[in-house]
């Protein structure tokens, strides 16, 4: 997938943006960064729904846009599921209608196969006859996500998918909605300015800044190492790394981290692979041995590596997996920190987040 | 109460309803989506009728499909007599007349569809064409059946367009509002009366049609 556009605006900086990664099968680009970075304006310029002035964007072979040689493929052409952020639903159609809608090409008979092959995927039995304001959030999400697969598109562009949903329903259609896109394996493109989302879904992620595109790469790797201070501000999280549940009681995950075991907060089953998230800020350097904390997490290590940054120092300290502390260059002094020195990064299960991968 | 003016009348309006439909949906689609930034230029152009006075409007009319121009040249070329002071001349003018009255709810219409429905329907493979009939003709149903209703209106009550194109020939241009200054010419009031309060009274039907169509709420109604 080849992204390179720029598009202005009259009161706004211009988006200029240039992305390009690898399309597998089921690749998940993230476009993460706040809002009014232009992360919209690139899904839609992807769907064909934004004209930059000038820009490229190649799909695997298919060019659909180059300015340079006057190409501008059609949305009708393009072939993509789209989703935009309010879910878009057709008021006049059922259900089943919403659903059908994009299938005028079909037989009556293949039609009527494929909305119920993509009611059952989706779990919208008994609702084919409900108009779309009859539905609740979560239902028309559903319902937007089925209307946007049954054509079978060779690549699914989300919008905010939960932006328009509340706490319990967001997080229950997070996990639908990481299942639904393994079992699709369609290489898809979501927009958020969520951090669990961004690495729940995530196979890359891009960073974008104000109209840029600041870093792109997998997870760990973008929030770990940061390119500059810019993506660092934007992602706010130092340390990220790949573990295993190995115990799971009510809500408190103890997750095996590289040999070193870390205990946070995710109800996910005992074996499944998560993502473990810690805040810089968070974490609490001691000297080894000091004694017991309300913090579940004792893990001892050895300093690798010291950054000053204005007042605060941030610390590497590799305890089987590096984690990184933002102390402050009174509390450095007061421990005697410099690189090689023993030291426990403590911090409370709590401000660990454990994310499903 | 004089029937043929009444029947002509009605015959009149409908064809100009039914006239506007087919022209003012494209116009209305342009106004609405169109981009181009001297587009008011021609949203000028169409409300124009709602402030000129009928005679002006009138006027030009009768010159631009008279024998001597052009277009009437033309026209009377094809059909082996003149367009002004028959009944398709009379259409014409009313269709001119009444163009703001179709145009302007179809647009208002057009401008209440979310952009972002009818986008989702083009990443769908949906052309923008039969988008238009699937999806913006059903959402705008209401705005299409007031521009319907109000150009039908708008030109049972024309007088001074029909009078300088359509002049005063019985069963032919002589539609309601000409009888009515007829008979006050002659005197005979009890029939201008008549005439008049059958006017007055389906005008208010009809007025009475598109607001009840535009309330949003009907509290007695249950809900569907």
């Amino acid at each position: 997938m080849i992204i390179d556009i720029l598009k202005s605006f009259p009161e706004r900086p211009p988006i200029a943006a240039n992305l390009r990664y690898p399309v597998d099968r089921a690749t998940v680009l993230v476009l993460f960064g706040p809002s009014g970075s232009g992360k919209t304006t690139i899904l839609r310029s992807i769907a064909g729904l934004e004209w930059p002035e000038r820009g490229y964007i190649q799909f695997l072979s298919q060019t659909w846009l180059d300015t340079a040689h006057g190409i501008r493929v059609a949305p009708q052409a393009r072939k993509i599921g789209y989703m935009s952020q309010d879910y878009a639903l057709f008021p006049p159609y059922t259900v089943a209608g919403n659903i059908a809608y994009g299938l005028g090409d079909l037989g009556a008979q293949e039609r009527k196969r494929r909305v119920s092959e993509t009611v059952d995927l989706l779990q919208l039995q008994g609702l084919e006859d409900r108009k779309p304001q009859e539905l609740s959030g979560g239902q028309q999400q559903r319902v937007a996500l089925a209307r946007a697969i049954s054509r079978r598109p060779q690549m699914l562009l989300l919008d905010e998918p939960f932006s328009a949903l509340d706490g319990p329903t967001r997080v229950q259609l997070r996990d639908d909605l990481r299942r639904l896109l393994t079992q699709l394996a369609l290489p898809s493109i979501i927009v958020t300015h969520d951090l669990t989302e961004a690495l729940t879904f995530g196979d890359l992620i891009a960073v974008m800044g104000t109209g840029r595109v600041l870093q792109i790469g997998p997870p760990q790797e973008v929030f770990s190492r940061p390119n500059n201070a810019e993506v660092a501000q934007v992602v706010g999280v130092e340390t990220v790394i790949q573990g295993s549940v190995i115990e799971q009681a009510d809500g408190l995950a103890t997750v095996r981290v590289n040999g070193a075991t870390v205990k946070g907060l995710g109800a996910n089953p005992v074996g499944s692979p998560v993502l473990v998230c810690i805040r810089a800020e968070d974490v609490v350097l001691g000297q080894t041995g000091s004694g017991m904390t309300s913090a579940r997490n004792h893990l001892a290590g050895k300093v690798t590596d010291v950054v000053p940054q204005g007042v605060m120092v941030r610390v590497t300290v590799d305890c089987g997996f590096s984690i990184v502390a933002l102390v402050t260059r009174g509390a450095m002094d007061d421990l005697g920190l410099h690189v090689g020195s023993p030291v426990t990064a403590a911090m409370k299960a709590g401000v660990v987040s454990v994310i499903p991968r | 109460m004089n029937w043929t003016a009444i029947w002509l009348t009605i015959k009149l309006a409908s064809l100009t309803s039914a006239v506007l439909m087919v022209i003012g949906l494209p116009i209305a689609y342009w106004v609405s989506f169109s981009r181009w930034r001297w587009k008011f230029l021609v949203e000028s152009v169409v409300a124009l009728p709602l402030v000129l006075p009928p005679t002006v409007l009138g006027f030009y009319i009768l010159v631009a499909i008279g024998p001597h121009s052009p277009l009437g040249a033309l026209y009377t070329d094809l059909v082996g007599h003149p367009l002004p002071f028959t009944f398709e001349g009379l259409l014409l003018a009313s269709v001119l007349y009444s163009l703001p009255f179709a145009v302007q709810p179809f647009a208002s219409a057009f401008d209440q569809v979310d952009r972002r429905v009818i986008e989702a329907s083009w990443t769908l493979g949906v052309s923008k064409l039969n988008t238009f009939f699937k999806l913006i003709i059903p959402l705008s149903s209401t705005g299409l059946i007031t521009g319907a209703v109000l150009s039908f209106a708008h030109t049972l009550g024309e007088f001074g367009v029909v009078l300088m194109v359509g002049g005063n020939i019985e069963g032919v241009t002589r539609t309601v509002s000409i009888d009515i200054y007829d008979e006050v010419q002659v005197l005979n009031y009890a029939g201008a009366a008549k005439t008049a309060a059958f006017l007055l009274v389906l005008s208010y039907a009809v007025l009475m049609v598109v607001y009840a169509m535009n309330r949003k709420v009907w509290a007695a109604w249950p809900k569907k």
